[in-house]
Protein backbone atom coordinates (compact mmCIF):
# COMPACT_ATOMS: atom_id res chain seq x y z
CA UNK A 1 0.00 0.00 0.00
CA UNK A 2 1.98 3.37 -0.88
CA UNK A 3 0.20 6.80 0.72
CA UNK A 4 -0.89 8.27 -2.75
CA UNK A 5 -3.62 10.50 -1.24
CA UNK A 6 -3.64 13.36 1.44
CA UNK A 7 -5.37 10.87 3.72
CA UNK A 8 -3.58 10.03 7.34
CA UNK A 9 -5.84 7.08 8.72
CA UNK A 10 -7.97 4.78 6.53
CA UNK A 11 -10.16 2.19 7.77
CA UNK A 12 -11.04 -0.82 5.25
CA UNK A 13 -13.78 -2.46 5.48
CA UNK A 14 -13.86 -2.94 9.32
CA UNK A 15 -16.00 -4.76 11.50
CA UNK A 16 -15.92 -5.84 15.21
CA UNK A 17 -17.79 -8.50 16.78
CA UNK A 18 -17.99 -8.91 20.48
CA UNK A 19 -20.17 -12.34 20.75
CA UNK A 20 -22.82 -12.91 18.86
CA UNK A 21 -23.31 -9.00 19.16
CA UNK A 22 -22.00 -6.84 16.30
CA UNK A 23 -20.60 -3.23 17.04
CA UNK A 24 -19.27 -2.85 13.90
CA UNK A 25 -20.45 -3.64 10.30
CA UNK A 26 -17.86 -3.40 7.31
CA UNK A 27 -17.01 0.07 8.21
CA UNK A 28 -14.74 2.01 5.33
CA UNK A 29 -13.70 5.49 6.40
CA UNK A 30 -10.80 7.87 5.35
CA UNK A 31 -9.84 10.69 7.42
CA UNK A 32 -8.07 13.65 5.77
CA UNK A 33 -4.56 14.95 6.78
CA UNK A 34 -5.25 18.52 8.84
CA UNK A 35 -8.91 18.06 9.04
CA UNK A 36 -10.56 18.09 12.16
CA UNK A 37 -13.77 14.68 11.77
CA UNK A 38 -16.03 14.37 14.17
CA UNK A 39 -17.43 11.20 14.75
CA UNK A 40 -21.01 10.85 15.45
CA UNK A 41 -24.18 9.03 16.09
CA UNK A 42 -26.98 7.97 18.66
CA UNK A 43 -25.86 5.78 21.97
CA UNK A 44 -24.87 2.75 20.59
CA UNK A 45 -24.08 3.41 17.16
CA UNK A 46 -20.72 1.89 17.98
CA UNK A 47 -18.69 5.18 18.01
CA UNK A 48 -16.68 3.91 20.66
CA UNK A 49 -15.94 0.77 19.54
CA UNK A 50 -14.92 2.83 15.96
CA UNK A 51 -12.83 4.82 18.13
CA UNK A 52 -10.89 1.65 20.42
CA UNK A 53 -10.23 0.14 16.89
CA UNK A 54 -8.46 2.91 15.28
CA UNK A 55 -6.85 3.92 18.10
CA UNK A 56 -5.10 0.43 19.19
CA UNK A 57 -7.70 -0.36 21.88
CA UNK A 58 -7.87 -3.66 19.82
CA UNK A 59 -8.01 -5.03 16.09
CA UNK A 60 -11.03 -5.68 14.76
CA UNK A 61 -12.36 -8.72 13.62
CA UNK A 62 -12.43 -7.93 10.56
CA UNK A 63 -10.63 -5.40 8.42
CA UNK A 64 -7.42 -3.07 8.40
CA UNK A 65 -6.26 0.16 9.65
CA UNK A 66 -4.22 2.19 7.82
CA UNK A 67 -1.99 5.50 9.11
CA UNK A 68 -0.19 7.37 6.20
CA UNK A 69 -0.59 4.27 4.03
CA UNK A 70 1.04 1.75 6.43
CA UNK A 71 -0.69 -1.05 7.94
CA UNK A 72 -1.75 -0.44 11.64
CA UNK A 73 -3.80 -3.26 12.23
CA UNK A 74 -2.80 -5.14 15.19
CA UNK A 75 0.11 -3.32 16.32
CA UNK A 76 0.49 -2.83 20.37
CA UNK A 77 -1.09 -0.05 21.70
CA UNK A 78 2.04 1.17 23.53
CA UNK A 79 3.69 1.95 19.88
CA UNK A 80 0.98 4.26 18.96
CA UNK A 81 2.48 7.10 20.91
CA UNK A 82 5.52 6.64 19.15
CA UNK A 83 3.97 6.54 15.61
CA UNK A 84 2.06 10.22 16.43
CA UNK A 85 -0.97 8.72 17.35
CA UNK A 86 -2.32 9.59 20.57
CA UNK A 87 -5.66 9.53 22.76
CA UNK A 88 -7.87 11.05 24.99
CA UNK A 89 -9.89 8.34 27.05
CA UNK A 90 -13.66 8.66 27.19
CA UNK A 91 -13.27 8.38 31.24
CA UNK A 92 -10.49 10.81 32.50
CA UNK A 93 -7.19 9.06 32.35
CA UNK A 94 -4.43 11.16 34.53
CA UNK A 95 -1.87 9.79 36.72
CA UNK A 96 -3.87 10.56 40.35
CA UNK A 97 -1.04 10.74 42.87
CA UNK A 98 1.29 12.80 40.56
CA UNK A 99 1.40 16.70 40.40
CA UNK A 100 0.36 17.63 36.86
CA UNK A 101 3.93 18.54 35.70
CA UNK A 102 4.75 15.26 36.67
CA UNK A 103 2.04 13.60 34.93
CA UNK A 104 3.38 16.05 31.57
CA UNK A 105 7.20 15.37 32.05
CA UNK A 106 6.21 11.27 32.69
CA UNK A 107 4.79 11.80 29.35
CA UNK A 108 7.04 13.58 27.65
CA UNK A 109 10.11 10.93 29.06
CA UNK A 110 8.03 8.20 27.33
CA UNK A 111 9.23 9.31 23.93
CA UNK A 112 13.16 8.64 24.59
CA UNK A 113 13.51 7.38 28.00
CA UNK A 114 11.83 3.99 28.51
CA UNK A 115 14.19 1.88 30.17
CA UNK A 116 17.00 4.60 31.64
CA UNK A 117 17.44 2.83 35.17
CA UNK A 118 20.41 5.27 35.63
CA UNK A 119 20.06 9.17 35.22
CA UNK A 120 18.53 10.89 37.39
CA UNK A 121 15.25 12.50 36.18
CA UNK A 122 16.02 16.16 37.38
CA UNK A 123 19.22 16.22 34.49
CA UNK A 124 16.39 16.19 32.04
CA UNK A 125 15.87 20.04 32.14
CA UNK A 126 14.32 20.45 28.58
CA UNK A 127 12.01 17.80 29.82
CA UNK A 128 10.62 20.02 32.13
CA UNK A 129 10.64 22.63 30.15
CA UNK A 130 8.42 20.98 27.68
CA UNK A 131 5.96 20.03 30.33
CA UNK A 132 5.62 23.79 31.08
CA UNK A 133 4.81 24.75 27.73
CA UNK A 134 2.27 21.84 27.54
CA UNK A 135 0.71 22.75 30.84
CA UNK A 136 0.48 26.57 29.28
CA UNK A 137 -1.33 25.44 26.15
CA UNK A 138 -3.91 23.67 28.37
CA UNK A 139 -4.55 26.46 30.34
CA UNK A 140 -3.09 25.01 33.03
CA UNK A 141 0.50 27.06 34.00
CA UNK A 142 -0.89 28.30 37.46
CA UNK A 143 -0.88 24.13 38.67
CA UNK A 144 2.04 22.89 38.04
CA UNK A 145 2.23 21.32 41.38
CA UNK A 146 -1.16 20.35 42.09
CA UNK A 147 -2.38 16.69 42.23
CA UNK A 148 -3.65 15.58 39.25
CA UNK A 149 -6.37 14.17 41.52
CA UNK A 150 -7.03 17.40 43.49
CA UNK A 151 -7.70 19.18 39.79
CA UNK A 152 -11.06 19.88 38.75
CA UNK A 153 -12.97 17.57 36.11
CA UNK A 154 -12.23 20.04 33.79
CA UNK A 155 -8.69 20.51 34.33
CA UNK A 156 -8.35 16.87 34.66
CA UNK A 157 -9.64 16.09 30.89
CA UNK A 158 -7.40 19.35 29.59
CA UNK A 159 -4.26 17.26 31.99
CA UNK A 160 -5.45 14.40 30.42
CA UNK A 161 -4.86 16.50 26.86
CA UNK A 162 -1.57 17.87 27.48
CA UNK A 163 -0.52 14.09 28.54
CA UNK A 164 -1.66 13.24 24.98
CA UNK A 165 0.33 16.03 23.15
CA UNK A 166 3.30 14.97 25.02
CA UNK A 167 4.63 12.63 21.77
CA UNK A 168 3.95 16.00 18.94
CA UNK A 169 1.35 13.77 17.67
CA UNK A 170 0.36 14.71 14.03
CA UNK A 171 -2.62 12.52 14.71
CA UNK A 172 -4.87 13.14 17.99
CA UNK A 173 -7.94 11.00 18.80
CA UNK A 174 -10.45 12.24 21.44
CA UNK A 175 -13.00 10.10 22.78
CA UNK A 176 -16.04 12.42 24.37
CA UNK A 177 -13.80 14.91 25.60
CA UNK A 178 -16.81 17.07 26.75
CA UNK A 179 -18.05 14.51 29.11
CA UNK A 180 -19.55 15.53 32.10
CA UNK A 181 -18.44 18.84 31.67
CA UNK A 182 -20.42 21.91 32.79
CA UNK A 183 -21.29 24.67 29.96
CA UNK A 184 -18.29 26.35 30.97
CA UNK A 185 -15.93 23.55 30.64
CA UNK A 186 -17.41 22.54 27.77
CA UNK A 187 -16.50 25.78 26.01
CA UNK A 188 -13.06 26.07 27.11
CA UNK A 189 -12.44 22.66 26.06
CA UNK A 190 -14.00 23.28 22.44
CA UNK A 191 -12.08 26.64 21.82
CA UNK A 192 -9.04 24.31 23.04
CA UNK A 193 -9.55 21.53 20.06
CA UNK A 194 -9.98 24.70 17.28
CA UNK A 195 -6.71 25.59 18.71
CA UNK A 196 -5.27 22.20 18.72
CA UNK A 197 -6.68 21.29 14.93
CA UNK A 198 -5.03 24.21 13.50
CA UNK A 199 -1.80 22.01 14.19
CA UNK A 200 -2.81 18.27 13.48
CA UNK A 201 -5.52 16.08 12.27
CA UNK A 202 -7.67 15.65 15.34
CA UNK A 203 -10.41 13.08 15.31
CA UNK A 204 -13.28 13.16 17.60
CA UNK A 205 -16.05 11.47 19.09
CA UNK A 206 -19.17 12.81 20.54
CA UNK A 207 -22.20 12.23 20.99
CA UNK A 208 -23.62 16.00 21.19
CA UNK A 209 -24.26 17.00 17.44
CA UNK A 210 -24.50 20.35 17.77
CA UNK A 211 -21.36 20.60 19.73
CA UNK A 212 -19.17 19.55 16.81
CA UNK A 213 -21.53 21.06 14.01
CA UNK A 214 -19.78 24.31 13.79
CA UNK A 215 -16.30 23.15 14.40
CA UNK A 216 -15.95 20.17 12.31
CA UNK A 217 -14.16 20.06 8.58
CA UNK A 218 -16.14 16.47 8.27
CA UNK A 219 -18.75 14.29 10.21
CA UNK A 220 -18.85 10.87 10.01
CA UNK A 221 -22.39 9.72 11.36
CA UNK A 222 -22.33 5.71 12.38
CA UNK A 223 -26.06 4.34 13.21
CA UNK A 224 -26.57 0.34 14.27
CA UNK A 225 -22.50 0.05 13.80
CA UNK A 226 -23.11 1.33 9.89
CA UNK A 227 -21.69 4.05 8.31
CA UNK A 228 -24.71 6.25 7.90
CA UNK A 229 -23.26 9.21 6.10
CA UNK A 230 -20.44 11.09 5.70
CA UNK A 231 -19.69 15.03 4.41
CA UNK A 232 -19.33 18.12 5.93
CA UNK A 233 -21.71 19.60 8.44
CA UNK A 234 -23.72 21.04 5.66
CA UNK A 235 -24.29 17.38 3.83
CA UNK A 236 -24.82 16.03 6.96
CA UNK A 237 -27.56 18.09 8.02
CA UNK A 238 -29.23 17.92 4.89
CA UNK A 239 -29.30 14.29 5.07
CA UNK A 240 -32.37 12.84 5.42
CA UNK A 241 -31.68 9.36 6.43
CA UNK A 242 -29.38 11.48 9.30
CA UNK A 243 -32.39 13.88 10.14
CA UNK A 244 -34.47 10.52 10.66
CA UNK A 245 -32.40 8.50 12.52
CA UNK A 246 -30.94 11.16 14.61
CA UNK A 247 -31.97 14.70 14.40
CA UNK A 248 -35.64 13.49 14.39
CA UNK A 249 -35.58 12.58 17.68
CA UNK A 250 -35.68 16.04 19.01
CA UNK A 251 -33.38 15.52 22.19
CA UNK A 252 -30.47 16.95 20.31
CA UNK B 1 11.04 18.13 41.25
CA UNK B 2 14.69 16.33 42.03
CA UNK B 3 13.01 14.14 44.19
CA UNK B 4 11.74 10.81 42.72
CA UNK B 5 9.23 9.18 45.17
CA UNK B 6 5.54 11.51 44.37
CA UNK B 7 4.03 9.54 47.91
CA UNK B 8 4.01 11.77 51.49
CA UNK B 9 7.42 12.16 51.38
CA UNK B 10 7.33 14.67 48.36
CA UNK B 11 3.87 15.93 49.59
CA UNK B 12 4.83 18.08 52.40
CA UNK B 13 4.55 21.53 53.32
CA UNK B 14 5.31 24.18 56.03
CA UNK B 15 4.73 22.34 59.07
CA UNK B 16 7.46 21.90 61.87
CA UNK B 17 8.12 18.24 61.02
CA UNK B 18 7.99 18.62 57.88
CA UNK B 19 11.06 20.47 56.93
CA UNK B 20 12.76 17.35 58.53
CA UNK B 21 10.76 14.53 56.11
CA UNK B 22 11.82 16.99 52.99
CA UNK B 23 15.76 16.81 54.43
CA UNK B 24 15.16 12.90 54.82
CA UNK B 25 13.57 12.53 51.78
CA UNK B 26 15.80 14.67 49.72
CA UNK B 27 19.23 12.59 51.34
CA UNK B 28 17.17 9.54 52.53
CA UNK B 29 20.06 7.19 50.75
CA UNK B 30 22.25 9.21 53.81
CA UNK B 31 19.86 8.84 56.34
CA UNK B 32 19.25 5.10 55.76
CA UNK B 33 22.81 4.63 56.37
CA UNK B 34 23.45 6.87 58.98
CA UNK B 35 20.97 4.89 61.17
CA UNK B 36 22.09 1.67 60.09
CA UNK B 37 25.73 2.62 61.11
CA UNK B 38 24.93 3.26 64.62
CA UNK B 39 22.03 0.42 64.69
CA UNK B 40 24.20 -1.97 66.12
CA UNK B 41 24.67 -0.91 69.32
CA UNK B 42 20.94 -0.29 70.54
CA UNK B 43 20.13 -3.16 69.98
CA UNK B 44 20.85 -6.36 72.84
CA UNK B 45 23.03 -8.24 70.15
CA UNK B 46 24.36 -7.86 66.82
CA UNK B 47 23.18 -11.12 65.10
CA UNK B 48 20.05 -9.62 65.40
CA UNK B 49 20.80 -6.38 63.68
CA UNK B 50 22.17 -8.42 60.77
CA UNK B 51 18.95 -10.02 60.42
CA UNK B 52 17.21 -6.78 60.37
CA UNK B 53 19.51 -5.49 57.58
CA UNK B 54 19.65 -8.62 55.09
CA UNK B 55 15.47 -8.73 56.20
CA UNK B 56 15.34 -4.78 55.67
CA UNK B 57 17.39 -5.57 51.97
CA UNK B 58 15.00 -8.46 51.38
CA UNK B 59 12.00 -6.28 52.17
CA UNK B 60 13.63 -3.49 50.05
CA UNK B 61 13.65 -5.29 47.00
CA UNK B 62 10.84 -6.58 46.79
CA UNK B 63 8.93 -3.14 47.65
CA UNK B 64 10.28 -2.13 44.32
CA UNK B 65 7.73 -4.51 42.96
CA UNK B 66 4.74 -4.19 45.52
CA UNK B 67 5.53 -0.65 47.12
CA UNK B 68 6.16 1.43 43.95
CA UNK B 69 4.97 -0.45 40.97
CA UNK B 70 1.88 -1.53 43.33
CA UNK B 71 1.96 -5.38 41.95
CA UNK B 72 1.78 -8.01 44.63
CA UNK B 73 4.01 -10.76 44.20
CA UNK B 74 3.87 -13.88 46.39
CA UNK B 75 6.82 -15.53 44.94
CA UNK B 76 10.03 -13.51 46.12
CA UNK B 77 11.00 -16.34 48.14
CA UNK B 78 12.55 -18.07 45.23
CA UNK B 79 14.94 -14.96 44.81
CA UNK B 80 16.09 -14.90 47.73
CA UNK B 81 16.56 -18.58 48.57
CA UNK B 82 18.01 -18.86 45.05
CA UNK B 83 20.37 -16.17 45.87
CA UNK B 84 21.40 -17.98 49.20
CA UNK B 85 21.57 -21.58 47.66
CA UNK B 86 24.04 -19.98 44.82
CA UNK B 87 26.11 -18.78 46.80
CA UNK B 88 26.39 -21.47 49.39
CA UNK B 89 26.64 -24.15 46.83
CA UNK B 90 29.36 -22.10 45.06
CA UNK B 91 31.68 -21.76 48.34
CA UNK B 92 31.04 -25.16 49.73
CA UNK B 93 31.05 -27.73 46.78
CA UNK B 94 33.24 -25.53 44.48
CA UNK B 95 35.19 -23.43 46.94
CA UNK B 96 34.58 -20.35 45.40
CA UNK B 97 35.74 -17.10 47.52
CA UNK B 98 33.21 -15.18 48.43
CA UNK B 99 32.96 -12.01 47.02
CA UNK B 100 32.58 -14.07 43.51
CA UNK B 101 29.76 -16.39 45.71
CA UNK B 102 28.05 -13.30 46.10
CA UNK B 103 27.88 -11.88 42.56
CA UNK B 104 26.84 -15.68 41.58
CA UNK B 105 24.10 -16.07 44.06
CA UNK B 106 22.86 -12.24 42.73
CA UNK B 107 23.03 -13.53 39.15
CA UNK B 108 21.45 -16.43 39.24
CA UNK B 109 18.47 -14.89 41.58
CA UNK B 110 18.05 -12.54 38.71
CA UNK B 111 17.91 -15.24 35.98
CA UNK B 112 15.20 -16.66 38.68
CA UNK B 113 13.34 -13.37 38.44
CA UNK B 114 13.57 -13.25 34.82
CA UNK B 115 12.25 -16.85 33.49
CA UNK B 116 9.48 -16.51 36.48
CA UNK B 117 8.92 -12.66 35.57
CA UNK B 118 8.21 -13.28 31.77
CA UNK B 119 5.84 -15.92 32.78
CA UNK B 120 3.87 -13.97 35.77
CA UNK B 121 4.21 -10.36 33.71
CA UNK B 122 1.36 -12.08 31.18
CA UNK B 123 -1.11 -11.66 34.38
CA UNK B 124 -2.29 -9.20 36.42
CA UNK B 125 -3.74 -8.42 40.23
CA UNK B 126 -4.39 -12.00 41.94
CA UNK B 127 -3.33 -13.94 39.09
CA UNK B 128 0.12 -12.45 39.42
CA UNK B 129 0.23 -13.39 43.10
CA UNK B 130 -0.93 -16.98 42.65
CA UNK B 131 1.85 -17.39 39.49
CA UNK B 132 4.70 -16.43 41.69
CA UNK B 133 3.83 -18.24 44.60
CA UNK B 134 2.97 -21.67 42.16
CA UNK B 135 6.22 -20.67 40.46
CA UNK B 136 8.71 -19.81 43.23
CA UNK B 137 7.30 -23.43 45.01
CA UNK B 138 8.33 -24.70 41.43
CA UNK B 139 11.86 -23.73 42.95
CA UNK B 140 11.51 -25.03 46.27
CA UNK B 141 10.65 -28.26 45.41
CA UNK B 142 13.15 -28.82 42.34
CA UNK B 143 15.70 -27.35 45.11
CA UNK B 144 14.41 -29.99 47.78
CA UNK B 145 14.73 -32.50 45.25
CA UNK B 146 18.68 -31.64 44.07
CA UNK B 147 19.66 -33.18 47.32
CA UNK B 148 22.40 -33.63 46.38
CA UNK B 149 23.96 -30.23 45.48
CA UNK B 150 21.48 -28.19 47.78
CA UNK B 151 21.49 -30.61 50.82
CA UNK B 152 17.23 -31.72 50.34
CA UNK B 153 15.47 -31.07 53.69
CA UNK B 154 18.33 -30.47 55.98
CA UNK B 155 19.54 -27.61 54.06
CA UNK B 156 23.19 -26.51 52.65
CA UNK B 157 25.91 -26.99 55.83
CA UNK B 158 29.19 -25.77 55.78
CA UNK B 159 28.60 -21.98 54.36
CA UNK B 160 32.02 -20.96 56.08
CA UNK B 161 33.17 -17.82 55.24
CA UNK B 162 35.67 -16.49 58.31
CA UNK B 163 38.16 -14.61 57.20
CA UNK B 164 37.92 -12.23 54.51
CA UNK B 165 41.23 -11.94 53.11
CA UNK B 166 41.15 -8.32 51.96
CA UNK B 167 44.16 -6.63 51.01
CA UNK B 168 45.81 -5.34 54.30
CA UNK B 169 43.34 -6.16 56.46
CA UNK B 170 42.73 -8.99 58.13
CA UNK B 171 38.66 -9.22 59.51
CA UNK B 172 37.32 -12.22 60.67
CA UNK B 173 33.49 -12.54 60.57
CA UNK B 174 33.57 -14.74 63.89
CA UNK B 175 33.64 -10.85 65.53
CA UNK B 176 29.55 -10.35 65.28
CA UNK B 177 30.49 -6.31 65.08
CA UNK B 178 32.91 -6.94 61.98
CA UNK B 179 30.08 -9.21 60.46
CA UNK B 180 27.99 -6.31 60.64
CA UNK B 181 29.64 -3.96 58.67
CA UNK B 182 30.54 -6.42 56.48
CA UNK B 183 26.93 -6.99 55.36
CA UNK B 184 26.55 -3.15 56.08
CA UNK B 185 28.91 -2.94 53.14
CA UNK B 186 26.64 -4.58 50.90
CA UNK B 187 23.54 -2.83 51.79
CA UNK B 188 25.37 0.34 51.78
CA UNK B 189 25.57 -0.10 47.73
CA UNK B 190 22.60 -1.51 47.32
CA UNK B 191 20.15 1.31 48.86
CA UNK B 192 22.22 3.75 46.65
CA UNK B 193 21.66 1.24 43.87
CA UNK B 194 17.90 1.03 44.84
CA UNK B 195 17.51 5.20 45.36
CA UNK B 196 19.29 5.76 41.95
CA UNK B 197 16.81 3.41 39.76
CA UNK B 198 13.46 5.28 42.10
CA UNK B 199 15.12 8.72 40.48
CA UNK B 200 15.52 7.84 37.13
CA UNK B 201 13.22 7.71 34.30
CA UNK B 202 12.59 3.89 34.82
CA UNK B 203 11.89 4.88 38.25
CA UNK B 204 9.07 7.13 36.98
CA UNK B 205 7.59 4.73 34.79
CA UNK B 206 7.16 1.88 38.03
CA UNK B 207 5.02 5.26 39.81
CA UNK B 208 3.31 5.48 36.77
CA UNK B 209 1.89 1.51 36.48
CA UNK B 210 1.34 2.12 39.93
CA UNK B 211 -1.14 4.92 39.66
CA UNK B 212 -2.60 3.96 35.73
CA UNK B 213 -1.54 1.18 33.92
CA UNK B 214 -3.78 2.16 30.61
CA UNK B 215 -2.05 5.65 30.83
CA UNK B 216 0.81 4.67 30.79
CA UNK B 217 0.74 2.31 27.94
CA UNK B 218 -1.26 4.98 26.00
CA UNK B 219 1.80 7.06 26.44
CA UNK B 220 4.31 4.90 24.61
CA UNK B 221 5.11 2.34 27.50
CA UNK B 222 5.64 -1.53 26.79
CA UNK B 223 3.74 -2.40 29.87
CA UNK B 224 4.70 -6.20 30.20
CA UNK B 225 8.45 -5.36 29.33
CA UNK B 226 8.25 -2.63 31.78
CA UNK B 227 6.78 -5.12 34.54
CA UNK B 228 9.88 -7.60 33.52
CA UNK B 229 12.56 -5.30 34.12
CA UNK B 230 10.93 -3.98 37.64
CA UNK B 231 10.53 -7.85 38.65
CA UNK B 232 14.62 -8.61 37.43
CA UNK B 233 16.19 -5.72 39.43
CA UNK B 234 13.93 -6.44 42.53
CA UNK B 235 14.97 -10.53 41.97
CA UNK B 236 18.75 -8.88 42.30
CA UNK B 237 18.07 -7.07 45.45
CA UNK B 238 16.29 -10.11 46.99
CA UNK B 239 19.06 -12.30 45.27
CA UNK B 240 21.72 -10.03 47.33
CA UNK B 241 19.97 -10.33 50.53
CA UNK B 242 19.70 -14.30 50.41
CA UNK B 243 23.00 -14.60 49.42
CA UNK B 244 24.48 -12.51 52.31
CA UNK B 245 22.09 -14.60 54.65
CA UNK B 246 24.00 -17.48 53.52
CA UNK B 247 27.55 -16.47 54.96
CA UNK B 248 25.40 -14.63 57.54
CA UNK B 249 23.59 -18.17 58.91
CA UNK B 250 26.99 -20.17 57.57
CA UNK B 251 23.81 -22.80 56.45
CA UNK B 252 21.26 -22.13 53.69
CA UNK B 253 17.94 -23.72 55.31
CA UNK B 254 15.35 -24.84 52.57
CA UNK B 255 12.94 -22.65 54.35
CA UNK B 256 14.43 -19.86 52.93
CA UNK B 257 12.66 -20.61 49.62
CA UNK B 258 9.43 -21.30 51.10
CA UNK B 259 6.64 -19.06 50.43
CA UNK B 260 6.46 -18.15 54.07
CA UNK B 261 9.58 -16.14 52.95
CA UNK B 262 7.70 -14.43 50.53
CA UNK B 263 5.21 -13.79 53.18
CA UNK B 264 7.47 -11.93 55.45
CA UNK B 265 8.61 -9.58 52.49
CA UNK B 266 4.86 -8.85 51.77
CA UNK B 267 4.26 -8.49 56.37
CA UNK B 268 7.48 -6.11 56.54
CA UNK B 269 6.58 -3.61 53.34
CA UNK B 270 3.32 -3.38 54.57
CA UNK B 271 4.13 -3.16 59.07
CA UNK B 272 6.72 -0.57 57.71
CA UNK B 273 5.10 1.77 55.30
CA UNK B 274 4.54 0.21 51.38
CA UNK B 275 5.63 2.50 48.53
CA UNK B 276 8.15 4.62 51.51
CA UNK B 277 12.10 4.35 51.27
CA UNK B 278 12.55 3.47 54.89
CA UNK B 279 9.27 1.38 54.98
CA UNK B 280 11.02 -1.74 54.47
CA UNK B 281 14.10 -1.47 57.29
CA UNK B 282 11.50 0.13 59.70
CA UNK B 283 9.00 -2.96 59.19
CA UNK B 284 11.92 -5.84 59.41
CA UNK B 285 13.35 -3.82 62.20
CA UNK B 286 9.63 -3.99 64.20
CA UNK B 287 8.64 -7.43 62.82
CA UNK B 288 12.42 -8.70 63.88
CA UNK B 289 12.47 -7.06 67.19
CA UNK B 290 8.99 -8.39 68.13
CA UNK B 291 9.62 -11.78 67.20
CA UNK B 292 12.86 -11.39 69.42
CA UNK B 293 11.22 -10.21 72.61
CA UNK B 294 8.00 -12.18 71.85
CA UNK B 295 9.89 -15.16 71.75
CA UNK B 296 11.32 -14.86 75.22
CA UNK B 297 7.79 -14.38 76.86
CA UNK B 298 5.00 -17.36 74.91
CA UNK B 299 6.73 -19.94 72.19
CA UNK B 300 3.80 -19.07 70.34
CA UNK B 301 4.89 -15.69 69.39
CA UNK B 302 3.27 -15.56 65.80
CA UNK B 303 -0.12 -15.47 67.21
CA UNK B 304 0.86 -11.89 68.91
CA UNK B 305 2.64 -10.38 65.71
CA UNK B 306 -0.42 -11.96 63.59
CA UNK B 307 -3.09 -9.68 65.71
CA UNK B 308 -0.53 -6.44 65.49
CA UNK B 309 -0.16 -7.00 61.72
CA UNK B 310 -4.37 -7.19 61.35
CA UNK B 311 -4.14 -4.34 63.70
CA UNK B 312 -2.05 -2.09 61.54
CA UNK B 313 -3.94 -3.40 58.14
CA UNK B 314 -7.03 -2.10 59.66
CA UNK B 315 -6.30 1.18 61.49
CA UNK B 316 -2.63 2.21 60.06
CA UNK B 317 -2.90 0.95 56.51
CA UNK B 318 -0.20 3.30 55.92
CA UNK B 319 2.40 1.56 57.68
CA UNK B 320 4.80 2.78 60.66
CA UNK B 321 7.01 4.96 58.00
CA UNK B 322 3.96 5.84 56.51
CA UNK B 323 1.75 6.84 59.34
CA UNK B 324 4.70 8.65 60.21
CA UNK B 325 5.22 10.48 57.17
CA UNK B 326 1.23 11.22 56.76
CA UNK B 327 1.10 12.64 60.03
CA UNK B 328 4.22 15.01 59.82
CA UNK B 329 3.13 16.19 56.50
CA UNK B 330 -0.38 16.76 57.09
Amino acid sequence: MTNTDTNILRAEKVSMRFGGFTALNDVSVTFPEGQLTAIIGPNGAGKSTFFNVISGAFPPSQGRIFFRGKEITGVPQHRFARLGIAKSFQITNVFPQLTALENVRFAIQCMSQRFNVWTPRGRFREMEEQAAALLQMVELDKHHHRLAMNLAHGEQRALEIALALACNPSLLLLDEPTAGMSPEETTAMMDLIIRLAAQRTVILVEHKMKLVMGISNRLIVLHHGELLAEGTPDDVRANDEVRRVYLGQGNH
Amino acid sequence: MTLANPQEELNVSGRRLAGLVALMARHRVAAVLGFLLVFPFLLPYEALAVNILIYGLFALGFNMVFGYMGVLSFGHAAFFGLGSYATGIVIVHYGVPWLPAILIGVVAAGIGAAVIGALATRTRGIYFAMVTLALSQCVYYLVYQLEDLSGGENGLRGVDVYDLNLPGLNLTLLDPLTKYYFVFAFVAVAVWLFSRILASPFGAVLEALRENENRARACGIDVARSKWLAFVISGLFCGLAGALNAIHLTIVPIESLHYHTSGLAVMMSLLGGMGTFFGPFVGALTFLVLEDVITLVTIHWQLFVGALFVFFILFFPRGIWGTLLHWASR
